[in-house]
């Protein structure tokens, strides 16, 4: 039978990018919809070993290309491949987080297979119809969201931001087939030579702002030193962690991964505090999966009230002095 | 070397304003400037080519007033602008965009290098390029930060993934899409607007550059936007009243319903 549903797997380094098993917990479902068959594609230079992993998040096939022509990586190769099993095997889905790589060679798929490709996705669904795939997606900057068909061709094709879905693993035993393709070699060549790679420096630990219960974000209305770090207790004492809107990391007052937002992390925690915070689409766009929004904004009219449960309008260093205060109060109390 | 730069004219961002009934965007009072990422690609192609010689080129795909970016972006430094502007090409999506874009490139004569933004701040898809390079034959490279000429045909490029940067030698002719960031854009010169200005920018339609009419525009584009809307955050709407005080006392209290605290 042909069909089926393909999550391409991403895995770096030996590490498999979360935004996988948040895709094939959401392609099980897609799959049981459809009544088609769930794949994971892996590829890269060094790949095989994660095989139980994907099966655990709903794989009932893992297909691993494993060769040392991709490495370093190319979009071109990569996507070429691809098209190439695709072709042959007619998926009617493939899906991908976006990430960087799978951004540039999921176009270079879609464009060898003429068919249509959905960017930055934000939710997935089957028309019950039609059984195509809504793919809605955020454009000019998160202030509009579309839903995008592509009604005629296959396979339907999406990259997903990673954290909108939320991954769910099956039990242990879960298990599947595994088969091993080898590239042809019409595509075995890899144009470009790695003379050297630099590390990011940021190597430090990324906090966990995906799997957050408690999300608190500095703006450029406390984008002082001084402020960061009062907000940096503040996200300690309620077990959280500290993200920050794109000019407080542009200014270098956060690590460019604090950065919340369509350009940066998407978080779904239970509480988000946000203190001098305009409330940009960009932004915003980032926190809409959180159970309660509460801002600090002097300004009465700032866009951010309109999306808050709770909104407070003044300084925001008072009230973080005050709720600083409350706070170590209540810990103090405890401990 | 000859380099041509895909730039794409769009609504400017401050002056965008969304119908939250109808889920569109309000038409009027918007004014359009060259995507912000794509003066990154623009800056990299003049300065590779003060480096080495040759053309640029600055093509876009847009409705007549386009030709306005392609003013802007020669005074700038590019040496020739290039509209691509046909009815018939409303409506491409990213797959027919590249198809028309690579087909006006073929049509344009020899080049070495294609380079592209990141993405745009409208359609915000990132897709243009690899998809380009792929109708044009050669090999994409994304997030490129800098190029540098090795020799003849031949550069080293540094690339910024996730995990960390790539230095690459690369053959060319490729297609390369430039972080944002990854250069200083310069400001349009004074010469360069009298340039600008007297610049004669030669349109090209469907039929001149002789696209096949079932690839472009609506018909020729797989997607479709079958709706949109405003995206809203429902639920309760609260201010906190009081002194500072009192407003972190109501939130403490919420904290603690919410089993925060
Ligand atoms: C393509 C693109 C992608 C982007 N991606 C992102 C992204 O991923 N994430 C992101 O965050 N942004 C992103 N942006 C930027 C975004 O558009 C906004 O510029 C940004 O979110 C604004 O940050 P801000 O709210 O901190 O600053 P501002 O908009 O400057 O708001 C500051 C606010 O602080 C308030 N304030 C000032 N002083 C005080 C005080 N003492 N007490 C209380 N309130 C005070 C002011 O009233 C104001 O509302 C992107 C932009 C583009 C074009
Ligand atoms: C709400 C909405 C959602 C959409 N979603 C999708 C989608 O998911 N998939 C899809 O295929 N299409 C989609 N489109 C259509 C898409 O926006 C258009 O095809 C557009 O012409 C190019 O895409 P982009 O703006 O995303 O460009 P990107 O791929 O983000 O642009 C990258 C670079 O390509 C070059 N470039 C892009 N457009 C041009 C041009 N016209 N002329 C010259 N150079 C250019 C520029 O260098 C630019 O920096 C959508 C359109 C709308 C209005």
């Amino acid at each position: 039978m042909q069909g089926g549903i393909w999550i391409v797997g991403e895995i770096r380094e030996n590490n498999i990018d979360p935004v996988t098993f948040e895709l094939l917990t959401k392609g099980r479902q897609l799959s049981e919809e459809l009544g088609e068959e769930l794949a994971c594609i892996i590829i890269g230079p060094k790949v095989k070993g994660v095989e139980d992993e994907l099966f655990r998040y709903g794989a009932k096939q893992v297909i691993v290309i494993e060769d040392e022509v991709l490495s370093p990586f190319c979009e071109t190769l990569y996507g070429e491949i691809i098209a190439h099993y695709a072709r042959d095997r007619e998926p009617s889905i493939i899906l991908a987080g976006a990430t960087e790589r799978a951004k540039a060679f999921m176009p270079v798929c879609a464009t060898c297979l003429e068919t249509g490709l959905t960017a930055n996705c934000m939710d997935l669904s089957i028309d019950p119809d039609s059984k195509a795939l809504l793919q809605t997606r955020p454009a000019y900057g998160g202030n509009l969201m579309a839903t995008i068909v592509c009604k005629d061709r296959r396979p339907q094709m999406a990259t997903v931001r990673s954290g909108v879905f939320k991954a769910v693993p099956l039990d242990e035993n879960a298990s599947g087939r595994v088969e091993e393709l080898s590239i042809p070699d019409e595509l075995r060549k890899n144009p470009f030579v790695l003379e050297s790679f630099k590390p990011l420096e940021e190597a430090e630990d990324v906090p966990d702002y995906k799997g957050a219960e408690v999300v608190i974000a500095a703006g450029r209305g406390v984008a002082e030193p001084e402020q960061i770090k009062k907000l940096k207790e503040l996200s300690q004492l309620l077990g959280g962690v500290l993200g920050a809107t794109r000019p407080v990391t542009d200014m270098g007052l956060l690590p460019h991964h604090a950065q919340i937002g369509q350009t940066g992390q998407i978080v779904s925690p239970t509480l988000y505090m946000g203190f001098g915070i305009s409330g940009a689409a960009p932004h915003t766009i980032g926190i809409q999966g959180t159970k309660i929004i509460v801002a600090i904004n002097k300004d009465p009219d700032a866009p951010i009230f309109k999306f808050a449960n709770y909104g407070i309008v003044g300084n925001a260093e008072e009230i973080i002095d005050c709720l600083l205060e409350e706070l170590r109060t209540l810990r103090g109390g405890q401990a | 070397m000859n380099i041509i730069c895909c730039i794409k004219q769009v609504p400017s961002t401050d002056s965008v304003r969304f119908d939250r009934e109808k889920g569109t965007l309000i038409r009027e009072g918007v004014t359009s400037e060259i995507n912000p990422y794509d003066l990154f690609a623009l800056e990299a192609g003049v300065a590779l080519k003060e480096q080495c010689g040759g053309e640029l080129t600055v093509l876009t795909m847009g409705p007549p007033q386009a030709e306005e970016a392609l003013r802007e972006a020669i005074s700038r430094g590019a040496d020739n602008g290039v509209l691509l502007s046909d009815r018939a090409f409303a409506g491409s999506d990213t797959l027919a965009t590249s198809y028309i874009l690579a087909k006006a490139i073929e049509k344009l004569g020899t080049w070495d290098l294609v380079l592209c933004g990141k993405q745009t701040t409208d359609g915000d898809t990132a897709q243009v390029g690899p998809g380009l390079a792929q109708r044009l034959g050669v090999p994409c490279a994304t997030c490129v930060e800098s190029i540098e000429l090795i020799e003849e045909g031949k550069v080293r490029i540094n690339r910024r993934l996730e995990e960390g940067t790539y230095t690459l030698a690369c053959q060319l002719p490729m297609v390369m899409t430039i972080e944002m960031g990854a250069n200083s854009p310069r400001i349009p010169s004074l010469r360069g607007k009298m340039r600008a200005k007297k610049a004669e920018i030669p349109c090209l339609t469907a039929e001149s550059i002789g696209v096949d009419q079932v690839k472009i525009g609506l018909n020729g584009s797989p997607t479709r936007v079958s709706s949109t809307y405003v995206p809203e955050f429902s639920g309760k709407h609260e201010l906190l009243q009081g002194s500072p005080k009192e407003q972190v006392d109501a939130l403490i209290g919420i904290l603690r319903e919410a089993g925060i605290l």
